[in-house]
């Protein structure tokens, strides 16, 4: 299997703030690669590197088998790049703005029109393409971007946070041309606040305060949660979750939907014990039992483990 | 029960377009009340709205009960609006953004010490009172946005999307404080593209195109859906989304990390017909039961999205 991304050691200091510190990971070819971690953990700057945006103080890295330092011209060509802030031109057309972007990629002529009716009808724009992008919606929006990023076909693909506060059903469509271009060969390389997403790549990166903390499949981090989880069910979650928070036996407790999900030293004990403690409290348990922990669960817990999110 | 806020007939036009058409609801006192719908639903045109800084085109809105629309500025001193982009100077320190709310709505300064405190416990901010705000991480600025915003102790809190963008953690804690401040007897109407953050509200009003297409708990919007949902565990979860997608009798087949939730037809279809076209692919089914649908999943059914089968389709183009 050869090597999409490949990264060691790398790192990015401003001033005497290290963004990114020793970072070392590889990125299979053709997978769907997850990047997640808080807000400040370095995600945005690692990306930023790989594409050649941003010199690293230090490591190297290789993307489709070139050099970070000194390839980044190269590089921008073998991928394509879509951050949250999408970079359409709003006072273009649809058409115009696939247009534009094919001229900065050298797109033209029959593949210019091949690649063009493909990207309207992935982005469901077909009726469309004369309308100025800033009326859309933000979901077409956001599958127009992605079609503008891919418009050279390259292999590798960079989405920085791609659907932040975009609602679920605009959400699933925009995974749904991402499996596309993963069952056509493109490697994805994917940061995400949502945990549901994470669930949909063949592996993961977890990201705190620059460093790596966890790297693997979505079931083998789960397999890393070892405190037993357990969901409870009552009237009112938020006061029993508050409540339960620095109970003894409970690591953890959050309000996942309507149901509070704890993490507890001992299932058994805690099964025992916390209806009788919410009860004395005036509150009704109707149910605890055993869940298989979220990716959210895994994420929190990792990161607690670390001491907590990055300061700033 | 008071309503904090009511709203009857509610409709604003832009030009031709119709933003906001017709909306009629009440927030009970106390409670957490959420806007959720598609882009382009509404969701902040009526925010707007409601915070007095959009004049409605026809409707009434009473908030706190002042009439908002014949009285803008009389609603303000019951009520904290944080929009989606809230307006921090990123030149000053985290206290200074706080001193500077203070100022504009007037916060006695012998009340300052006391609120500022409970606002620095709260949102953990307190070691970080002399940090400009620029430097904050996004988690961290929105919890700052949130404290400007309380910092006159309004009855009323109105929030669009405070979590966009915002990672799992500091989701965690922002919505810890929303419940605090339900908990305190503030009444809270937030805006949410997040799903499990719908799930928490009291009430939820699914907005689609300007209207309201459904009001209610989250727990009776889920029971309420006329389809039977199948969550179905299989070899090769994707493959399985798409062929299920296309079986007669099911509506719509959509996948929910490795687990494909199935809704089948006229509400007590069987599995059968599903079963065998996955068998007939050589894909094995781990395992198949009946599910509450989600939230998400009678989000998708009410707001008459396509169904997955289709997006799946162009995306293969």
């Amino acid at each position: 299997m050869s090597l999409a991304v490949s990264v060691r050691d790398l790192t990015r200091r401003f001033g005497d703030f290290t963004a990114v510190d020793r970072v070392s990971f590889d990125v299979e070819d053709g997978c769907i690669f997850g990047f997640l971690g808080p807000n400040g953990a370095g995600k945005t700057t690692t990306i930023r590197m790989l594409i050649g945006l941003l010199v690293p103080t230090s490591g190297e890295g290789h993307v489709d088998g070139l050099d970070i330092r000194t390839e980044s011209e190269a590089i921008k060509l073998r991928i394509g790049y879509m951050s949250q802030l999408f970079s359409l031109y709003g006072d273009l057309t649809v058409d115009e703005n696939i247009r534009f972007f094919a001229g900065l990629y050298g797109v033209t002529g029959e593949r210019l029109a091949r690649r063009r009716a493909e990207v309207l009808a992935m982005a469901g724009l077909e009726a469309e393409h004369d309308r100025l992008t800033a009326d859309l919606p933000l979901g077409f929006k956001q599958r127009l971007a992605l079609g503008c990023a891919v418009i050279h076909e390259p292999p590798l693909l960079f989405l920085d946070e791609p659907t932040s506060g975009v609602d679920p059903v605009s959400r699933r469509a925009f995974w749904d041309l991402i499996y596309g271009l993963a069952d056509r060969g493109t490697t994805v390389f994917v940061s995400t606040h949502y945990m549901e997403e994470a669930e949909y790549c063949h592996r993961l990166a977890l990201m705190n305060r620059g460093r790596v903390i966890a790297l693997d499949t979505p079931a083998a981090l789960r397999a890393l949660l070892t405190e037993p989880l357990l969901e409870i069910t009552t009237d009112h979650g938020p006061a029993v979750a508050q409540l339960l928070q620095g109970a003894p036996g409970v690591i953890e407790a959050a309000m996942f939907g309507r149901e509070v999900h704890v993490m507890v030293e001992d299932a058994a004990a805690a099964a025992r014990d916390l209806p009788a403690l919410l009860a004395a409290q005036g509150h009704r348990v109707h149910g605890v039992q055993p869940v298989r922990p979220s990716l959210e669960d895994v994420f929190v817990a990792l990161v607690r483990r670390e001491g907590g999110a990055v300061a700033g | 029960m008071s309503a904090a806020v009511a709203v009857r007939g509610l409709t604003r036009r832009f030009g031709a377009h119709t933003a906001v058409d017709g909306l009629t609801f009440d927030v009970a006192a106390g409670t957490l009340f959420g806007l959720v719908g598609p882009d382009g639903a509404g969701k902040t045109t009526t925010l707007r709205m409601l915070a007095g800084v959009l004049r409605p085109t026809a409707g009434e809105i009473s908030v706190g009960g002042v009439n908002v629309v014949k009285d803008p500025e009389g609603s303000k001193h019951h009520v904290a609006y944080m929009p989606q982009r809230f307006g921090l100077y990123n030149d000053l320190t985290v206290r200074e953004n706080l001193d500077f709310y203070a100022d504009l709505y007037q916060v006695p300064k012998a009340d300052r010490p006391a609120r500022l405190e409970r606002l620095y416990r709260f949102s953990s901010l307190g070691p970080f009172a002399a940090r400009l705000a620029g430097q904050l991480s996004g988690g961290m600025k929105q919890k700052l946005a949130l404290s400007c915003a309380l910092v006159h102790q309004p009855e009323i809190l109105l929030l669009d999307e405070p979590t966009f963008g915002v990672d799992p953690i500091s989701r965690r804690d922002l919505w810890l404080i929303l419940h605090d401040m339900v908990a305190a007897g503030v009444t809270v109407v937030v805006s949410t593209a997040y799903m499990d953050e719908a799930e928490r509200c009291d009430t939820v009003a699914l907005l689609d195109r300007g209207r309201v297409v459904a009001l209610d708990t989250p727990e009776a919007l889920q029971r309420g859906l006329p389809v039977r949902m199948e969550a179905v565990r299989t070899s090769d979860p994707r493959r399985a989304a798409a062929l299920l997608a296309a079986v007669p009798g099911v509506r719509r087949a959509a996948l929910f990390g490795d687990v494909v939730h199935v809704s089948l037809e006229g509400g007590d279809g069987g599995f059968e017909p599903a079963g065998a076209a996955l068998a007939g692919a050589g894909i094995a089914v781990l395992d198949h039961h009946e599910i509450v649908p989600s939230l998400e999943d009678v989000f998708i059914e009410r707001t008459g999205a396509p169904a997955h089968g289709a997006a799946a389709h162009r995306g293969a183009a």
